[in-house]
């Protein structure tokens, strides 16, 4: 696979593959002098969900905050290379990153919904896009929270305030807050690590659920949580402390976690070290 | 050895138990000495009724009156300047040399005694503007004295809205502007309306500036431009002139009470917002 020049710069991605979601070619980051990242050239596929794995600190975290441009609000950060979106150039001149994350939910670590109502934390998304009808934003909360699994729960109770749920709960909402505003793709980062089992069991089934609308891309240190809900698994690593993280192998699921091609992905599955 | 270092001991804790004490009875003896001698001179009539005599008897209605007129309207002054530079400061601004400046110019002015603030007051509004001894006049310089209160307050209510909660509403396309106005503000509001409440608790019993451009006259104002006497510059002059001791502990009492109501409804607000939110 080698492009040209002219290609990359053009912002379109060459020979565009319709299952391809979102397509990264030689990216580098940085954090001022630091560079977090090195070289980095995947294809994420399209309805699928693809996990990201490798011990703490291997830029996992800060390779998905690229593909919304997050990483644009952490003064001194700088990238090169390509990242496409359905063949768009995203960090393009003329993309702006507000229209970006709309296409481009994102879930934290921590659960983070706004000190308002359940109504109003789902209903946010929808109204800063102009929509005012109650009868469109009454419809769009009962479906985002059926889709995020947590309508039951809440049903009776929108009007209290989202911090009253439990952790798993707020998890939950703050998904059907994002799927308000009818992302394309969702990025969880690590989004099961500060929940009750109970809550991890209902994200994973609406996982799969929601994967044949939304592309997934989830960072985890839970390996079982990659090997049972991902499609595709990308390993990094950070060889060596202050270099930075690279690739190392990215796959089918089943094949990353059954016969893996690389020594230090076979070391990590197993468990020798992370 | 070992009792040298029990007695040591005790000996310390007595000593910080006797402190904390002390600050407690200081409290407890001024309030119930101002009490005890004013609530005798509390009733309907000396809260509602104008003063008679050579100003001794009667009621201080027309001190109270010019008391909440020349706070509330310093309150809806310093508010909007105070709220959008301190909004400013904690979203936009670069942080760097203008903000580092900006923020020691708001602490040194929080450190100026209030006379010098009620002396600049009479030298600029009352005679440089010729807003002459009125309810304006003390208002523009009370607003002086609450800015950088009200300022610090809000900036650091804006700072400590968690930054996963800003995240939040960026990751679902919101502009600056929209996730400053929709999340930060609301969420840092019960702080920002404590800081508001307690400056203003600060301005009610303010003395120096008030005297110097608001007046001593006995008026009840009705317009901005209006002279008054506000209730602790009447409770010096019933005091230092040995006028009417009791009805300066009236008005003393009034005072407290006032005071005392700004801050629990600041705690109170406090406290409700956090049950909401919790």
């Amino acid at each position: 696979m080698n492009h040209t020049l002219a290609e990359l710069q053009s912002g379109v991605a060459p020979a565009a593959d319709p299952t391809v979601k979102i397509a990264v070619k030689g990216l580098d980051f940085f954090y001022g002098d630091f560079q977090a990242l090195t070289d980095i050239t995947c294809d994420i596929r399209d309805n699928a969900v693809t996990a990201f794995i490798g011990p703490s600190g291997c830029g996992k975290s800060t390779f998905l905050r690229c593909f919304n441009r997050m990483n644009d609000l952490i003064i001194g950060t700088k990238h090169a290379g390509l990242i496409t979106l359905d063949g768009q150039d995203i960090y393009a001149p003329g993309v702006d990153p507000v229209d970006l994350r709309r296409r481009i939910g994102m879930i934290f670590q921590q659960p983070n919904p706004f000190p308002m109502s359940i109504y109003d934390n789902v209903a946010y998304g929808p109204r800063l896009h102009g929509m005012k009808k109650k009868a469109d934003l009454d419809e769009v909360v009962e479906t985002s929270l059926k889709r995020a699994n947590v309508w039951k729960e809440v049903k009776d109770i929108l009007g209290r305030g989202g911090l009253t749920l439990s952790g798993g709960q707020q998890q939950r909402l703050c998904i059907a807050r994002v799927l308000a505003v009818q992302p394309d793709v969702l990025l969880m980062d690590e989004p099961c690590s500060a929940i009750d089992p109970t809550s991890v069991q209902k994200i994973e089934d609406l996982m799969a659920e929601l994967k044949s609308s939304v592309t997934i891309i989830i960072v985890t240190h839970n390996m079982q949580q990659a090997a049972r809900v991902s499609d595709e698994t990308a390993f990094f690593l950070q060889e060596v402390m202050g270099e930075p993280a690279m690739l190392v192998e990215f796959g089918r699921t089943a094949e990353i976690f059954t016969s893996p091609k690389d020594k230090r992905t076979e070391d990590y599955i197993t468990g020798r070290f992370g | 050895m070992r009792d040298m270092k029990r007695i040591t001991n005790a000996a310390a804790l007595s000593v910080f138990w006797f402190a904390g004490l002390t600050t407690v009875v200081l409290l407890g003896a001024v309030i119930l000495y101002v009490f005890v001698n004013g609530i005798g001179h509390i009733n309907l009539a000396f809260i509602f009724t104008r003063p008679h005599g050579v100003n001794a008897e009667g009621g201080i209605w027309p001190m109270i009156v010019a008391t909440l007129y020349v706070t509330g309207l310093a309150m809806l002054i310093v508010t909007p300047i105070a709220v959008l530079a301190a909004v400013y400061l904690a979203e936009y601004a670069v942080q760097g040399r203008l903000v580092r400046t900006i923020r020691f110019a708001a602490d040194t002015l929080a450190g100026v005694p209030s006379i010098v603030m009620g002396l600049f007051g009479l030298a600029f509004f009352v005679e440089g503007l010729g807003i002459g001894f009125s309810v304006l006049s003390g208002a523009l310089a009370l607003s002086f004295l609450m800015l950088p209160i009200v300022m610090r307050t809000t900036e650091e209510a804006i700072r400590a809205v968690p930054k996963y909660i800003r995240w939040g509403s960026y990751g679902l396309g919101a502009t600056k502007w929209q996730t400053v106005s929709r999340i930060t503000i609301p969420a840092a509001m019960p702080r920002i309306i404590t800081g508001i409440i307690l400056a203003t608790g600060r301005a009610v019993g303010e003395t120096a500036v008030v005297i110097f451009t608001m007046g001593t006259m006995i008026f009840t104002p009705v317009l901005p431009t209006d002279p008054g006497r506000s209730m602790t510059v009447h409770l010096y002059q019933m005091a230092m002139e040995g006028i009417n001791l009791p009805a300066a502990f009236g008005t003393a009492l009034l005072l407290m009470v006032m005071i005392l109501f700004f801050n629990l409804s600041a705690r109170w607000l406090l406290r409700r917002n956090r049950r909401m939110q919790g």
